[in-house]
């Protein structure tokens, strides 16, 4: 495998977190690749797939299928979005045959971001610095559907200055969960506030996490509660130095 | 009637026809592990005890009918009709009923009295369990009903566990319409998950090990 | 949503001590589960998890096979199998038989199955009297209640409203320690026992090869349902087949760990048939009431049918952050949590309560611990599929579906997403960095208003990163 990847920065990190992208850039640009951003992207759909709606799934991953033809590897910053290529998009095109090839094909390619590093990259020191005490919120796509458990606190071992301290219940959903955080407002939120008291429990400045929307639902309801931790994605930590 | 309907119903749904075969069933899963007695019984006795149990051993049958005899001093009992608490003499103990056959009065005497003495088919080390299969030997109530329950057991009926009672007996209707499996003290956690022993069953659990 | 859901939930939420007991008795049975499934206390815990799933997915797609397998042999023993097509047809023959025999007193075990038929209150109305044995259930038959837990039934009572419970409907002296409150109820229903001229108990598992019904429990109020009256009435859905006598050894090392997090319940009960020549006690009398009440409609989807494997073991309610807010009663039928947001759509219709399978942020805890793997989210997901094309035939919720459809067309038009963005930035309020807390009337509306409800709004980042990126 060459050196080149391409980024799949997701819609929510375009539109709302661009850091994030832009510190996934920097610290595979470090590691010696060569990092593109197909201008043609988008979303993956999960939105609407998520909400019954797969015919306008279909239209969107079909989009996404196309973006990243000619791309070797793709590297994404978030666990939900990358399940939602690898591990749904073939539900989607069961009787496409020739689309389905496709499929199976980009799911070889698409990897999430700490996978990337610790598998691809086989690399878990990046030389990151950061003097903090943080707690790692594990995304429910990232832990259940890509088995991620390991490969962000290998990395988050590495940077020096860092201390983690695990959150009890640490596998806990945050309550985010797409349109349901607004369809069930009031749970989603009561969810979330579960969430909050488990990192409080850890003493943690900070809450890091590989997939932005559950740090938007983190965050949202820390602000709210008027307290005062921030969230950072798994890249702006590794990207500190 | 209900039923040709139903089972229409099953095979239009599944795409099967009447009388079709079944193909590819999951081969049996029995896995039968080596373990010496002695740890077999080491391990029945942790786990019968972990449960709130009791448990006691003892070298021989003469041994279990004087543990019996004062476990039950002072006290009423019932024994069930197995071969093993006759020849042990337990079923002659004083203050022990035995010998019942109509089921009237085994309802009454159980009913009634503080201790059913039964002798278990077999026992499984791994869970700490009793096995009770229903015969003219041992019958349902004798370990159902009473406040307590105490089981004698020679050593050779102890069994691995499940994986080893269901390679001995791969279908225990063909010779019981009854088979329990008593792992412990009678429970319930239903009010405030708050653990209360003796609900319907025994409260008391005793397993004898002879040998 | 109908507004009966939103409410439940609503009123569930905001009671702060149903909150704090649902949320440490699941978290207790959470944890058991979690000790006694780890590496090493079970090392095969996956491998019976798969073969659990091959046995069960087995016997689904030859079901009709193993029924008539099953009622075979229930008849070589003695007993009867009786086919019911749905609640009525199950009361009609439960009270036929009882008036044949003169029957007046039935005592029952906990059995999900007659819940979802409503048989204690159709017995009653025919001047039957019918009680639960199991204390849960006892508990909230007497509190005229649903079971809030398929496990636990009375997970929400405290030992107070126990105490008020029994002091009104059982006249005793009020007691309030549990251990007290239990041989109170032991001794009411001890007597029942006695008298009683039918059991009905519903069956853990069905099995084909010798025609057995297993029970599994813990108190002793099956093993007394079934050995103390004279009739025996098993009633089971008939997913409940499993091929072989053998397979228990799998399913019973998965059932009672994933439920109560003990290494076997208490009693597991293999009863085949009446009582045979010279055995002493046991009923003259078994039958085997098969109830299909909807489970057929399961069936032709093969992939949604694996909900049918489900052994009620309850792991799925434990783990689920869901149930573990909104609890068993905000649930529109007798099954709650996960496995009831699947079921419930399938049995009832996707129109009953359309919201349901969307009440899930689809974290996947409920498929990762079901003992015999049932993809719950892939179904979840499937039924959201299933309730948006009802929508469609229906011309229901148009404003979404046109929302969607534009979702769709500006994410496959990158240039009017990239202006879509930037426009959607530029009406964003300013937050100089910070989180914003409210925004002007105008805009607080639909998501952003129910986001705003909770939480706090990321401020727009001045630009996006294909912007960014392009200046790089």
């Amino acid at each position: 495998m060459g050196n080149q990847v391409s980024l799949f920065v997701t819609c929510m990190v375009d539109q709302l977190f661009p850091k994030v992208g832009i510190a996934m850039a920097d610290v595979l640009e470090r590691l010696g690749y060569r990092v593109d951003f197909p201008e043609q992207q988008t979303c993956c759909g999960q939105p609407a797939y998520n909400s019954g709606y797969r015919a306008e799934a279909r239209t969107v991953a079909r989009h996404f299928l196309k973006t990243f033809q000619a791309s070797e590897t793709i590297v994404v910053p978030s666990g939900s979005c990358t399940a939602m290529v690898t591990h749904h998009f073939a539900d989607l095109f069961q009787k496409e045959p020739e689309t389905l090839a496709l499929v199976h094909a980009m799911e070889k390619k698409v990897y999430e971001f700490a996978t990337f590093l610790t598998e691809v990259a086989c690399v878990e020191d990046v030389g990151a610095r950061m003097e903090d005490v943080v707690t790692f919120h594990d995304g429910c796509h990232a832990l259940r559907e890509l088995g991620i458990k390991s490969a962000p606190r290998r990395l988050l071992a590495h940077v020096k200055g860092l201390e983690l301290r695990e959150m009890a219940p640490a596998e806990e959903c945050c309550g985010f969960g797409g349109t349901f955080a607004v369809k069930f407002a009031e749970l989603s939120g009561a969810m979330a506030r579960t969430k909050i008291d488990a990192i409080l429990g850890t003493g943690a400045h900070t809450v890091v996490s590989l997939d932005p929307s559950c740090l938007m639902q983190i965050q949202g309801a820390l602000s709210r509660a008027g307290l005062n931790l921030r969230t950072m994605h798994l890249a702006e930590v590794l990207a500190s130095r | 009637m209900s039923r040709d309907n139903i089972l229409h119903k099953v095979r239009t749904a599944l795409g099967r026809s009447a009388g079709q075969a079944v193909a590819d069933v999951p081969p049996v899963r029995l896995r039968l592990p080596e373990v010496a007695m002695e740890d077999r019984i080491a391990l029945m006795r942790s786990r019968v005890e972990a449960l709130a149990g009791k448990t006691a051993r003892v070298p021989t049958m003469d041994a279990a009918r004087e543990f019996v005899a004062a476990a039950i001093a002072g006290k009423t009992a019932v024994a069930s009709n197995a071969p093993y608490l006759e020849e042990c003499g337990i079923a002659g103990l004083p203050g022990v009923r035995s010998g019942i056959r109509e089921v009237a009065e085994l309802t009454e005497v159980c009913a009634r009295v503080d201790i059913g003495i039964t002798s278990a088919d077999y026992a499984l080390s791994d869970t700490g369990t009793l096995v009770m299969i229903a015969s003219p030997a041992e019958s349902r109530l004798v370990s159902l009903l009473p406040p307590a329950h105490l089981a004698v057991v020679p050593r050779e009926r102890i069994l691995t566990g499940l994986d080893e009672l269901f390679t001995l007996l791969p279908d225990p209707a063909a010779q019981t319409s009854s088979m329990v499996l008593i792992t412990g003290p009678s429970r319930t956690a239903d009010i405030e998950q708050i653990l209360v022993r003796g609900v319907h069953g025994p409260g008391q659990v005793t397993v004898v090990i002879v040998g | 949503m109908s507004a009966e859901f939103d409410l439940k939930i609503h009123d569930t939420l905001a009671d702060a001590n149903l909150q704090l007991a649902i949320y440490t008795a699941t978290g207790r049975l959470k944890d058991k589960r979690i000790e006694v499934t780890a590496d090493d206390r079970l090392p095969d815990y996956q491998e019976l998890r798969t073969q659990a799933n091959a046995l069960k997915k087995h016997a689904i797609d030859n079901l009709d096979h193993y029924l008539e397998e099953f009622e075979r042999n229930v008849e070589a023993h003695g007993g009867k199998v009786v086919y019911c097509k749905d609640a009525t047809e199950v009361s009609d023959f439960v009270l036929d038989l009882a008036r044949r025999r003169g029957a007046r007193l039935i005592v029952k075990s906990k059995s999900m199955t007659t819940e979802e038929v409503d048989l204690n209150e159709r017995l009653e109305h025919h001047g039957l009297e019918s009680v639960e044995t199991d204390l849960g259930e006892y508990i909230i038959q007497l509190a005229h209640e649903k079971p809030y837990h398929i496990v636990a039934p009375a997970l929400h009572k405290t030992r107070y409203d126990v105490a008020d419970i029994f002091t009104k409907e059982l006249h005793v002296a009020r007691e309030t320690v549990p251990e007290k409150l239990t041989l109170i109820a032991r001794g009411v229903l001890r007597e029942k026992f006695l008298k009683a001229d039918i059991g009905i108990s519903g069956a853990n598992f069905l099995i084909a090869d010798s025609g057995a019904v297993v029970l599994v429990e813990n108190e002793g109020n099956a093993r007394l349902t079934t050995s103390a009256p004279k009739i025996h009435i098993a009633v089971a859905g008939i997913e409940k087949v499993i091929p072989r006598a053998q397979d228990l050894a799998v399913f019973l090392k998965l059932l009672a760990r994933s439920a109560t997090g003990q290494l076997l319940s208490v009693y597991t009960s293999f009863l085949a048939g009446p009582r045979r020549t010279g055995e002493v006690d046991g009923p003259e009398e078994f039958y085997v009431v098969l109830l299909d009440n909807g489970r057929t409609k399961l069936l032709p989807d093969r992939s949604k049918r694996q909900s049918l494997y489900c052994i009620r073991c309850g792991a799925c309610l434990n783990a689920c952050p869901v149930y573990r807010k909104i609890g068993g009663h905000s649930f529109p039928w007798v099954y709650s949590g996960p496995i009831g947001a699947i079921i419930t759509p399938q049995f009832m219709g996707v129109s009953h309560e359309p919201a349901l399978p969307f009440a899930s942020s689809l974290c996947g805890a409920c498929g990762e611990v079901c003992p015999v793997k049932i993809d719950i989210p892939k179904v979840l997901l499937e039924l959201r599929s299933d309730v948006k094309k009802s929508e469609a035939r229906e011309g229901q919720n148009r404003i979404e579906k046109l929302a969607f459809r534009v979702f769709a067309w500006v994410m496959t038009h990158p240039r009017i997403y990239e202006l879509a963005g930037r426009m959607a930035g530029s009406m964003a309020p300013a937050g100089d960095g910070k989180w914003i807390h409210s925004v002007p009337a105008p805009m607080s509306v639909g998501p952003m208003k129910a986001w705003l409800s909770q939480r706090d709004l990321p401020p727009s980042p001045s630009r996006s990163f294909r912007e960014m990126w392009r200046q790089r």
